[in-house]
């Protein structure tokens, strides 16, 4: 194990009683609890930690947090909880944490698709556009080969055995930052007794603060650091104020929603995280107002090689060394075009790294700055920029020279520390539509406030220098409360305010702009000649920004050497749209308790315990399980399927009937509602009837049927198919809110409420007789098509005399508390008539040879109630929906699909269901025309032959002629076209 | 037979030889055209029908004098948004053809253009859940088969062959009982498609006019005497109309009202990750459909948001359930990152067919309505509507989706049978 030859003797927020290891590409070392991978491994003197995406160029630590482009890992060898892409510098480190480097073969210091970076003058911006096209197909040669390059880290290859959990809140005031000024504008807005909730990315409240000396800067007489923990421990007494950190704001939605990422368990050793806990959790936030206090990003400089590992953003290297006790170097050259980074300089110096330059573009330096470097005895090259960074795999030096490009000096170094100036991070402000506007003297963009929903505090709201960002902050937070401020902290820091100048132009070279993409300023260059000049073509030609870190350290320099390449202004070009999130937030966390059993619940009826106890063979039917068949011990599923259905109509058969879709539709208009959503005629059914009814869509086509009761003049119990059952209630609705308001219709989904034995057969009015207690089920007492209430035990039923198999049917509902009881009342009380419970199978089959249809399997979507042959079915009398379609031209002609019959000549001969037919007897070599499909097909045990149900091209003319159902692999099957009614003359009729 | 382009060449060669050279020698994918004050044919809308349309128009009828006009930049609507799924089994004969002329042209679409489209046939996969789904998928299938288009069935085992990270374990909610595969469906890159065509359009003399967008068209008895912009009045006898996302707007403009819905549809890519997916993957009845870009992206789509709006953002919750969805067939992929997420906004026909038709107004044609299926289309779309725009009478492909079915009732429905994630 290597010793940390680069941690500062004391200093850091890292605990150094609590020492950790880890591995690392295969190498094992030491850190400290409060370490990130990245601070751990520079500690360690590890600066390459990844290879790049396209030239396999090795790459460093660019940054200390989430804005990282280069610094990802894998972390996790295990195939179900290995993580890809996970930025190093946001990675808390544990004991026992093992990451690997990606993108390389064989290993990070040998890999072999460096052989790229070599080509990189054949594989510019956009390369694979003007070649590999070749004939057809060829692209798919080259096409594994480039997938195989591509890709960064692998994902896992088994299910992912973590919970993730989604929280919900509501509160007056969400503040996205816990750095100081998130919260002092917490504190603020607190005040009222307001509820608060303040998210905070990294696992500490501080920010900016944490990447300075304790005592960089006071606040209210207090030590930063001192001051810190005391507003921190301020906000959690009170009980209004809900502080997370690990937790990320990553989407701003419409109207002040915003989600929030928290990684709960993620910084944790596996062996010590609470299983009672998910491993992330994503809090879903309506927010009267939101305050922005996200910081500011630093920009990189561009010069040749700057993408080399040892370069580092000016407070990045400066969080490291008090945050993490790190000095990521022993020689550093620090270039900068602002104020800010000759503090990281000093602090350097401090810790006893050499200072072996200065370099500030501007000419003109700060008098106190460059006393202080004076005093400190730093070298100092003002007027002057960094123009290339010099080493093989890491950096060794730098090439320093003039503005004028005179004065060129090679200066050594190992550690390379750039600064561009800082932009206010406004990522979700702008994914929320918020505008954001050029500022010339901040050479950034600002927030453009619209009004009173957002608010932007700290640097986030272009306030560079602490006691302007903490006012801003003071203000933003009450504002939000809707008060003024009370309390604005005092600061006392070096009075150096933050002033820059434009950044320096690079000279020339390899020059990166986005580092995990691999884009030059050249490809940019080169976007722009081939005339993609948009910034938007510029990004997708070369990919600048696309990323997993979005663009945060690459926009602006991409935005700028476009700019600079057509000539025109930052403002001019603009920026690519933001988009949530905010950084790469996991599937699992989005998904939440949404996945496995939970995905989409299965259903099951009251009776679902006695269809196990029977053996039954389940199907899913929408939402719901439901019996299929019942086989008996040793018999086949089609043995026990006509077993079913020859009792059905030989003796007595019972079926759960509880998934039908039920709606309670109530009010003094109810009668003309149902009216105007069924084809048939609705006014003068009376109570106590029951009607079988259509319902078309606006095209005129079927999308459901059922039947539905006359309670009383203004109450109806509808039924639907189970599968649509949802979607009718929310048509009807539907139509009732926006089309016909004026109608007082109340609708109530009841499906649940009943449980429903459907007793059919020819012994089923004797059963029936013996389990009712009041009601006569003499089918002529008691006729066809009428229902009634009444008692089955005491136990209060309604009755409904109708029938899906053609049968002698009696559908007894219950309430569904008595659903289990009811049905083993029925197979106690049913034994001696030969009672046989039948699932859906046999029902389907039933009704077939009925000629009855099911929505949605006989129909499509494309069927008419007139294709169906129910006429009958459609009133003159009035309107319906899909009336003014069903008699358009085409609707209504004769050639149209119609339902039809098929009986195949060969009576053994059962056809597929989905079958196309076809009217010559043997396909084509071509395309064969069709001329409709098998709907429904099924071998009929009370006909003994097959039957099938058909949508055929004017089958309604055709009875009686041969057409032809086709296979694959195998000749047609003439079948000929019956009508739809197999049991002709038996049985009630509807 | 059409006009060949004129284009600096793009290949291995070119590439060497200014690798060598520095790239210097580069000149721009089109021309950025400034508009004149008439053209023989003005295109609305610069994606990637319109630009096709362009393209075929040029190429098959020598109408070279002819203007693209695009209010923002070129390919930047739904060309930019879509999932870039390419597949052509669909069950009417109607939608067949058309998507299976859109197919046979994609396949040599790359060479033609002189640009790498990155056609990807690396197969397409419709999976069905329970026996209502087989029953459809396997009539789908044979419909397929006897057009002539190219589809198969796999049982459960044969998908997970097909495609290793799905699951397919009996004990879920959502169980994959076997699945339609159309091998030559696939993937390519779209805003390759968009320069492509743009390129190839511009060097047949195509003026391609980006930031202009269109305020009003001018008709007089009824016939289309130009369009106003926001660069100028263009004079023409013949507007074409391809804005996905629009179609009524620009058609309110000649005071046409459309039987026309637009509605928001998002979709997401996930972090990139080296290859996982081997093929497309599309499920109804979870509501999602998946493939993997070539840059290691895990490209996932679902269906519109039910509300109307032209706003391109939809509800968060919709990401969610399509996530979630994603997770019941892949849950390797839980540990996975969303990296970025985004809406367009498609106009969706009652029969979930498109419009490729004349209209009312002389001189004025439509091509809109794609729903959620306007990519895979592009080419075989810009081509019969070029013809269209050309002839002023539809081809045999095209005449299907003429504005008068909705009046006569003669709909291409594709939304109740298709049984596919439209």
């Amino acid at each position: 194990m290597s010793v940390q030859a680069y941690r500062l003797e004391d200093g850091g927020r890292i605990d150094r009683t609590a020492p950790l290891t880890f591995r690392f590409d295969g190498r094992a070392y030491a850190g400290y609890r409060g370490d990130t991978l990245a601070s751990a491994l520079l500690a360690n003197g590890v600066r390459t930690l990844a290879r790049s995406f396209k030239y396999h160029r090795p790459r460093g630590v660019l940054t200390a947090g989430s804005e990282e482009p280069v610094a990802l890992v894998q972390v996790g060898g295990d195939p179900a909880t290995t993580v890809p892409n996970v930025r190093a510098t946001e990675l808390e480190l544990y004991d026992g944490l093992e990451a690997f480097p990606q993108n390389c073969w064989p290993s990070l210091g040998r890999d072999v698709g460096v052989v790229n970076d070599a080509l990189a003058r054949f594989l510019p911006a956009g390369f694979y556009y003007k070649t590999f096209m070749g004939p057809p197909l060829n692209w798919m040669r080259f096409e594994g080969a480039i997938r195989a390059a591509a890709g960064m880290g692998r994902s896992p290859t088994a299910p992912d055995p973590d919970r993730y959990e989604h929280v919900n809140r509501h509160c007056e005031v969400l503040v996205i930052g816990g750095g100081a000024a998130g919260l002092v504008a917490a504190r603020e807005a607190a005040r009222t007794g307001a509820r608060v909730i303040l998210a905070e990315e990294t696992g500490a409240l501080g920010g900016g603060l944490l990447a300075g000396a304790p005592d960089a800067v006071t606040i209210d007489g207090r030590p930063a650091w001192a001051w810190l923990a005391e507003i921190e421990a301020e906000l959690r007494a009170m009980p209004e104020v809900t502080l997370l950190t690990r937790t990320t704001g990553t989407g701003w939605y419409d109207r002040n929603w915003v989600t929030l990422a928290e990684a709960v368990l993620d910084h944790l050793p596996p062996a010590a995280r609470d299983p009672r806990l998910p491993r992330q959790r994503l809090w879903r936030v309506r927010a009267k107002a939101v305050v922005l206090a996200t910081g500011a990003i630093e920009r990189p400089l561009l010069f040749h090689a700057n993408d080399r590992p040892g370069v580092m953003l000016a407070g990045a290297v400066r969080a490291y060394l008090h945050r993490w006790g790190v000095a990521p170097g022993r020689r550093a050259v620090v270039a900068t075009n602002n104020t800010d980074a000759w503090r990281t300089a000093f602090d350097l110096a401090a810790a006893g790294v050499e200072i072996a330059a200065i370099v500030d573009s501007r000419a003109r330096p700060d008098e106190r700055l460059l006393a202080r470097a004076q005093a400190l005895g730093l070298p100092v090259r003002a007027g002057s920029a960094v123009v290339a960074a010099k080493g093989r795999s890491e950096v060794r030096g730098a090439v320093i020279a003039r503005a004028d490009g005179g004065g060129r000096e090679d200066v050594a170094c190992d550690l390379l520390v750039v600064s561009g100036g800082w932009a206010p991070n406004l990522a979700l402000y702008a994914q929320s539509k918020g505008a954001i506007a050029w500022d010339d003297d901040l050479q950034a963009f600002r927030p453009q406030p619209n009004g009173a929903a957002a608010r932007f505090a700290g640097r986030a709201a272009g306030a560079f220098d602490l006691a302007a960002s903490l006012r801003a902050a003071a203000v933003a937070g009450a504002e939000a409360a809707g008060i003024a401020p009370e309390h604005v902290p005092e600061v006392a820091d070096d009075g150096v305010a933050y002033a820059l100048a434009p950044a320096p132009k690079p000279q020339g070279g390899r020059v990166f702009v986005d580092l995990q993409n691999d884009v030059t300023t050249k490809d940019i260059r080169l976007a722009a000649a081939e005339g993609y000049r948009s910034i938007e073509h510029a990004k997708r030609y070369t990919t600048l920004g696309m990323g997993t870190d979005q663009g945060k350290t690459s926009g602006l320099n991409g935005v700028a050497t476009l700019a600079d390449t057509l000539d025109k202004t930052i403002p001019e070009v603009g920026v690519t749209t933001f988009r949530p999130p905010y950084k790469p937030v996991s599937f699992g966390a989005v998904a939440g308790r949404q996945v496995g059993e939970l995905f989409h619940p299965r259903r099951t009826t009251a009776m679902h315990e006695a269809h196990v106890e029977a053996g039954a063979v389940f199907e899913l039917v929408g939402d719901w399980l439901r019996p299929r068949v019942y086989p008996q011990a040793g018999e086949s599923f089609d043995d026990a399927l006509q077993r079913e259905c020859r009792a059905a109509r030989s003796s007595c058969a019972v079926l759960d009937a509880s998934t039908l879709g039920k709606i309670d539709v109530k009010g003094p208009d109810a009668r003309e509602f149902l009216n105007r959503v069924y084809t048939n005629a609705w006014m003068k059914l009376a109570p106590g009837r029951c009607r079988y009814g259509l319902m078309c869509n606006e095209d005129g086509m079927v999308f459901d049927d059922g039947v539905t009761a006359c309670l009383a003049d203004d109450h109806f119990h509808m039924t639907t198919t189970t599968g649509g059952a949802a979607g009718v209630l929310a048509w009807l609705e539907e139509y009732l809110q926006t089309e016909w308001p004026e109608l007082k219709v109340y609708l109530t989904s009841v499906t649940e409420q009943w449980a429903v034995a459907s007793i059919c057969g020819p012994e089923s009015p004797k059963l029936a007789a013996e389990l009712f207690d009041d009601i006569d089920a003499d089918p002529q007492a008691f006729p066809f098509m009428s229902h009634t209430s009444g008692h089955i035990a005491d136990v209060p039923v309604r009755v409904f005399r109708i029938s899906f198999t053609g049968e002698v049917s009696y559908e007894i509902n219950v309430p569904a508390r008595y659903g289990l009881w009811l049905w083993r009342l029925i197979e106690a009380r049913g034994a001696k008539y030969g009672l046989t419970p039948y699932g859906t199978e046999g029902m389907h089959l039933l009704r077939a040879e009925k000629g009855f249809i099911i929505a949605g399997q006989d129909t499509d979507g494309t069927v008419t109630p007139l294709d169906l042959g129910m006429r009958w079915a459609v009133k003159n009398s009035a309107d319906f929906i899909g009336r003014r379609s069903l008699f358009r031209s085409d609707t209504a002609r004769p050639d149209r699909r119609q339902l039809v019959g098929l009986a195949t000549a060969d009576p053994a001969t059962v056809l597929t269901e989905g079958a196309q037919v076809i009217a010559e007897p043997a396909e084509r070599s071509g395309r064969t025309p069709m001329i409709g499909h098998v709907t429904s097909s099924y071998f009929s045990p009370n006909l003994g032959r097959s039957i099938a149900l058909a949508l055929i091209a004017g089958g309604h003319g055709k009875t009686g002629a041969t057409v032809h159902v086709a296979r694959r692999g195998a000749a047609p099957v003439p079948a000929e076209i019956t009508a739809t009614d197999f049991l002709a003359g038996f049985g009630e009729r509807p | 037979m059409g006009r060949t382009a004129r284009m600096r060449g793009y290949s291995v060669w070119s590439l060497l030889r200014e690798g060598v050279g520095g790239h210097r020698g580069w000149r721009p994918a089109w021309r950025d055209a400034a508009p004149k004050a008439a053209y023989d044919a003005v295109i609305i809308g610069g994606g990637g029908h319109g630009l096709a349309t362009a393209y075929y128009l040029a190429k098959e009828h020598g109408m070279t004098n002819v203007a693209v006009l695009e209010k923002g930049w070129l390919g930047g609507g739904n060309a930019a948004r879509n999932t870039t799924i390419v597949r052509s089994n669909y069950l009417n004969d109607e939608s067949a053809a058309i998507y299976d002329h859109a197919m046979r042209l994609w396949r040599g679409l790359g060479r033609e253009l002189n640009f790498n489209i990155m056609m990807s046939h690396r197969g397409v996969l419709n999976l069905a859940h329970d026996d209502g789904e087989m029953r459809q998928l396997k009539r789908r299938v044979e419909a397929n088969r006897l057009n002539g288009v190219d589809a198969e069935w796999l049982d459960a085992h044969e998908v997970k062959e097909f495609c290793p990270p799905i699951h397919i374990g009996r004990d879920v909610r959502y169980p994959v009982l076997g699945a339609t595969l159309q091998r030559s469906g696939g993937v390519n890159r779209h805003d390759a498609v968009v320069w492509g065509y743009a390129r190839a359009a511009c060097a047949l003399g195509v003026d391609i006019v980006q930031h202009c967008e269109v305020t009003g068209i001018d008709v007089r008895g009824g016939v289309v005497q130009g369009v106003r912009t926001t660069r100028g009045d263009i004079k023409t006898s013949k507007v074409a109309s391809v804005v996905a996302g629009h179609t009524s707007v620009i058609a309110d403009m000649v005071g046409l009202r459309l039987p026309i819905e637009s509605h928001p549809l998002q979709a997401l890519v996930s972090e990139p990750v080296k290859p996982i997916m081997p093929c497309v993957v599309m499920s109804n009845a979870v509501h999602a459909y998946c493939s993997q870009s070539d840059k290691g992206e895990l490209v996932i789509g679902a269906g519109i948001d039910p509300h109307i709006s032209y706003t391109q953002r939809g509800g968060f919750h919709i990401i969610e359930d399509e996530i979630a969805a994603l997770l019941e067939l892949f849950p390797i992929f839980s540990r996975m990152k969303l990296m970025r997420h985004w809406a367009g906004t498609v106009d969706v026909c009652p029969d979930a067919s498109p419009i490729i038709s004349k209209t009312p107004v002389k001189g004025f044609y439509v091509n809109g309505g794609w729903g959620t299926g306007g990519w895979k289309a592009t080419p075989g779309s810009g081509h019969v509507f070029a013809d269209l725009v050309a002839n002023d009478e539809p081809n045999a492909i095209a005449e299907p989706y003429a504005l008068t079915r909705f009046a006569t009732g003669k709909l291409v429905a594709e939304h109740g049978a298709a049984a596919v994630a439209h």
